[in-house]
C-alpha cells in the first residue's frame, strides 16, 4: 500500500477518484491491474483450497493452528477482493459521484465525512464484543471443524454481506435505523418487530454477559479484585476526561491501561493476602446481585462519569489484545489438541446439548452472522460515510476481522487438551461436584485427564480450581495465558491468565452498562407512548422506572443462570442465539425486500440465500428446544422433568429450594423460544409479501431513499466537506 | 533526505487518524467546522462540547455482542 495514496489529513474526505492500488476502481481497473488482480485471486483460492483441504482431511494427525490461520486469511481476502466489490457494484449499484449523508447533513458532530480506515475503525470497535470469544469456546466442544468452517463460510456470504447492506441502505437513508427501515420498506408490522426484537435481545444479551463476568470471578479472589478496582479506574478516569484534561482521550485512556495493568498485578498481591482474600471470596449470588446493582447505577450516572471513561479503557484493551493475540498465536504457532470432530455431534454435549445441526450455527452468531451488528450498521457509521464505496470496507471488512477473532478464540479454546477443556467447562449437574468423579467421567468419555493435572494448572493459573467454571471465560483465559506465557514468557501465567479475565470483564462491562442505557431509553419510548411524562428521558422518576424495569428485565435471567447447577450457560446461550439469528433474519429480510423493490430481484439471492438458510436453523434449533422430550434438550421437557422429580420426592437436598423458579424459568424460556420463532416468521412473511406485490405490479410502500445529489467531494476541486 | 520527510508526514498522517479515531481531536474539528459555519458567533467551551458528545454517543446503539 503506497501512502502517496494516503491524504494528507483525515478528517478531509478523500477524493473518490483516489484509491488504494489494490482495490478495484483504483489501479486494478487499468487492463494490467484486471490481469494482476486475476492472478492473485486464482493464487489465494489455490492456498485457501490447499490450506481448508488440508485442515479437513488430514484428521488422523493434529493439525498446527497456522493452516486455519492462512485458510481464514485467503478466504477473507477473496471474500473482500471479489464478492463485496461485486455486491457494491452490481446489487448495491453503489455510486462514487453520489453526496452521502455525511457530506449534505455535515454537522462537524455526528454527521462528518470521514476517511475510510478511520470508519473502518470506528465500526470494528462497535461491534467487535465478548460474543465472538464466547461462542467459539463453547462450539468447540464439536472439535475444531465444525466451528471453524462455519465461522469462515458464515461471515463472507452471511455476516459480512449483512452488515455492508444495511449499512449502505441506512447510508442511502440519511442514517436510519434498523427499525425506522423495516417500517417505511415493508410496513408497521416489520417496524414493531425489529423494535420489540431489539428489546427482548438486549435484555437475554445482558443476562448471559452477566453470567460469564459472574462465572469468571465466582470465589477467585484475584479475578474479582481486579474486576472491582476497573470501576475506580473507570470513575477517576471520568473526572480527568471531564474536569482534568476535557476531551484529551488519549492522555486519559493511556494513564487508565497503565492503571488497569496495575490492577492485575495488584490483584495477585490481595490473593496472597490471607485477610484481604476473604473480602473477595464470593459465591455467585453476590455476585449476580452486585452486577446487578452495578448495572442500575451505569444506567442513571451521568455518561461522563462511568460509561464513557470505562468504554474508552475497553476499546483501547481490545483492539490492543486482538493484535497481540495474532501476533502471539503466529509466533506460538500451537498445534490443536482438539480432534477435528468429536463424538458430541450427535448432540449429547456436555458443555450444551444438541446436535451439531443446527446448534453450531446458533451457538456462534457473533463470528458468522450477528443480527446485532444490524443495529450498529444503521446507527452511527452512516453518518460518517464519505462515500458509498467505502461500506465495503467499513461494513464487509470490518466483520472479516470480527470473524478472524473468533477464529482465535477457536484455536484459544482447542489448544488446550480436551479432557482439561471439557473439565473447565462442564457444570458439576453433569459431571458432579466432585473432583474424582469429574475427572473419571471426562476421561470415560476418552478425553483423559486427572485430579492431579488439573490442580498443577489452578495452581499456575493463580486460581483455586479451575473444575466447572462454565461459560466460555476461563477456558479462554487458560488458552490467551498459554498462547501469551508460550510467546513471552512462561513465568507470568496467573498474571496473563487474570489479564485475560480482566480483558474479558472490562468488555463484558461496557456491554452490560451500554446496553442497560439503551434498553433504559427504548423502555422511556414505550411508555412514553402510553403516558407522555414517562418518556422524558430527563425526568428523574422516568429515568428511574425504566432503569429498574429494563435492569429487573436482565437481571432476573442472570440470577437464575447463577443458582442453576448446570452452569446456566447452557440455556441462556442458546436463547441469545436464537435471539440474535432473528434479529439476522428482520435485517436480511429489509435487504431483500428493498433489493426487489429496487427491481433486481435476479441479485436477490445475495440476502435471500443467507436468510433462507438462517431461517431454517433457527426455526430447527427453536422447534427442538421447544419440542423435544430429552430434558437437557427441550424447555418444555426440562420443567416438567423437574417438576416430576420435585413431586416425587427425588431431588437432592440442596435442589429442592431453587426448583420451583427453575421450572418456572424453563417454562418461560421455552416461551420466548416460541415468541421469537413467531416474530420471525412474520417478518419473513411481511417481506414476501412486498415482493410478491411488487413483482405482480401492486402497491408497495415507497423507497425512503435520499433524492440523489452529485458529491462537490471530487478529485477536481479537492475541497474539504464543508468549505 | 527526502525520505525522511515522507517518513515523517506518512507518520503525522497516522497519527491523526489514531486521534480521529479515538476523538481525541473531535474539539479541535469542531472548531474548525464552527469557525467555516458559524463565524463570529462564540462555540462551545472544551467541556460543554464534551458532556454534549457524550451525551449523543452515548443515546444509541453503539456497542454490541
Amino acid at each position: 500500500m503506497s501512502l502517496a495514496y494516503f491524504p494528507g489529513t483525515c478528517d478531509y474526505a478523500q477524493p473518490p477518484g483516489q484509491r488504494l492500488m489494490l482495490e478495484p476502481g483504483g489501479l486494478v481497473s487499468s487492463i494490467g491491474g484486471q490481469m494482476a488482480n486475476k492472478i492473485l485471486g486464482i493464487v489465494l483460492a489455490i492456498i485457501a483450497a490447499l490450506a481448508i483441504g488440508g485442515i479437513a482431511l488430514y484428521r488422523n494427525e493434529p493439525i498446527n493452528a497456522l493452516w486455519i490461520i492462512v485458510a481464514a486469511v485467503c478466504v477473507y481476502t477473496l471474500g473482500y477482493r471479489f464478492y463485496a466489490a461485486w455486491i457494491a457494484a452490481k446489487v448495491l449499484s453503489a455510486d462514487a459521484t453520489r453526496a452521502t449523508p455525511a457530506e449534505r447533513l455535515n454537522n462537524g458532530r455526528d454527521y462528518v465525512p470521514t476517511h475510510r480506515w478511520v470508519v473502518f475503525g470506528h465500526h470494528f470497535a462497535a461491534i467487535a464484543g465478548p460474543g465472538p470469544l464466547v461462542g467459539p469456546t463453547l462450539a468447540a466442544q464439536f472439535g475444531y471443524l465444525p466451528g471453524t468452517l462455519w465461522i469462515l463460510v458464515g461471515s463472507v456470504l452471511g455476516g459480512c454481506v449483512q452488515d455492508m447492506v444495511i449499512l449502505f441502505l441506512s447510508t442511502r437513508r440519511n442514517g436510519k435505523s434498523l427499525g425506522q427501515m423495516a417500517r417505511e420498506e415493508l410496513g408497521p408490522f416489520g417496524g414493531l418487530s425489529a423494535l420489540i426484537g431489539t428489546l427482548m435481545i438486549m435484555i437475554i444479551l445482558i443476562a448471559v454477559l452477566g453470567l460469564v463476568v459472574v462465572n469468571a470471578m465466582k470465589h477467585s479472589p484475584w479475578a474479582t479484585s481486579t474486576v472491582a478496582a476497573t470501576i475506580p479506574i473507570a470513575i477517576f478516569i471520568g473526572f480527568f476526561l471531564r474536569r482534568i484534561r476535557p476531551g484529551r482521550v488519549l492522555e486519559g485512556t493511556l494513564l487508565g491501561v497503565i492503571l488497569l495493568v496495575a490492577s492485575v498485578w495488584g490483584g495477585g498481591l490481595i490473593n496472597e493476602s490471607a485477610t484481604l482474600r476473604g473480602w473477595f471470596d464470593h459465591a455467585g449470588p453476590p455476585l449476580a446481585l452486585a452486577v446487578i446493582a452495578y448495572g442500575w447505577l451505569a444506567a442513571i450516572l451521568p455518561v461522563w462519569l462511568l460509561l464513557a471513561p470505562r468504554d474508552y479503557l475497553s476499546t483501547f484493551l481490545k483492539l490492543g489484545v486482538v493484535a497481540l493475540l495474532a501476533v502471539a498465536i503466529i509466533i506460538m504457532h500451537p498445534t490443536l489438541k482438539m480432534p477435528a470432530i468429536t463424538q458430541f455431534i450427535d448432540g449429547t454435549g456436555p458443555v450444551f446439548t444438541g446436535k451439531v445441526f443446527p446448534f453450531v450455527f446458533i451457538t456462534i452468531a457473533c463470528g458468522a452472522i450477528s443480527g446485532f451488528h444490524a443495529l450498529v450498521s444503521s446507527g452511527t457509521t452512516p453518518k460518517l460515510i464519505t462515500n458509498e464505496e467505502d461500506c465495503r470496507l467499513a461494513g464487509y471488512g470490518s466483520m472479516a476481522l470480527e470473524s478472524f477473532v473468533g477464529i482465535m478464540a477457536m484455536i484459544a479454546a482447542t489448544l488446550l487438551d480436551p479432557g482439561v477443556y471439557f473439565a473447565i467447562n462442564t457444570g458439576t449437574g453433569i459431571v458432579g461436584a466432585a473432583a474424582v468423579d469429574a475427572v473419571q467421567t471426562i476421561s470415560s468419555w476418552g478425553f483423559p485427564v486427572t485430579v492431579d493435572q488439573m490442580q498443577d494448572l489452578a495452581k499456575e493459573m493463580g486460581e483455586s480450581t479451575l473444575f466447572a467454571r462454565t461459560g466460555g471465560a476461563p477456558s479462554l483465559a487458560v488458552g490467551m495465558a498459554s498462547i501469551f506465557g508460550t510467546s513471552f514468557g512462561r513465568g507470568l501465567m496467573s498474571v496473563w491468565y487474570h489479564f485475560a479475565i480482566m480483558f474479558e470483564a472490562v468488555f463484558i462491562l461496557t456491554t452490560v452498562d451500554a446496553g442497560t442505557r439503551v434498553g433504559r431509553f427504548m423502555v422511556q419510548d414505550l411508555l412514553g407512548q402510553m403516558w407522555k411524562p414517562l418518556g422524558n428521558t430527563s425526568s428523574w422518576p422516568s429515568t428511574l422506572i425504566a432503569s429498574t424495569l429494563i435492569v429487573a428485565g436482565w437481571g432476573y435471567f442472570l440470577y437464575i443462570g447463577v443458582i442453576d447447577p448446570n452452569g446456566g450457560i447452557n440455556i441462556l446461550w442458546p436463547l441469545f442465539g436464537i435471539s440474535n439469528q432473528m434479529l439476522a433474519c428482520i435485517a436480511l429480510s429489509v435487504a431483500t425486500g428493498i433489493i426487489i423493490k429496487k427491481g433486481k430481484i435476479r441479485y436477490a439471492f445475495v440476502t435471500a440465500g443467507p436468510l433462507a438458510f438462517l431461517a431454517t436453523v433457527t426455526t430447527v434449533a427453536a422447534f427442538q428446544k421447544i419440542f423435544s422430550a430429552d430434558p437437557k434438550l427441550g424447555f418444555f421437557a426440562a420443567a416438567d422433568d423437574l417438576a416430576t422429580k420435585l413431586a416425587a420426592g427425588s431431588l437432592p437436598a440442596d435442589r429442592i429450594a431453587s426448583a420451583p423458579q427453575l421450572i418456572f424459568n424453563q417454562n418461560l424460556d421455552g416461551w420466548l423460544t416460541v415468541f421469537f420463532t413467531l416474530v420471525l416468521w412474520f417478518v419473513i412473511a411481511d417481506m414476501l409479501r412486498v415482493a410478491y406485490c411488487r413483482l405482480t405490479g401492486r402497491a408497495v410502500p415507497a423507497s425512503s431513499e435520499a433524492p440523489y445529489q452529485p458529491t462537490k467531494l471530487n478529485g477536481t476541486t479537492g475541497a474539504p466537506a464543508h468549505a | 533526505m527526502r525520505s525522511l520527510t515522507q517518513m515523517r508526514s506518512a507518520a503525522k498522517t497516522v497519527w491523526e487518524c489514531v486521534r480521529t479515531v479515538t476523538g481525541d481531536n473531535a474539539y479541535d474539528r469542531y472548531l474548525q467546522h464552527h469557525e467555516q459555519t458559524h463565524p463570529g458567533t462564540p462555540p462551545l467551551t472544551r467541556t460543554e462540547f464534551y458532556d454534549e458528545s457524550m451525551d449523543q454517543k452515548w443515546s444509541g446503539i453503539n456497542r454490541c455482542c
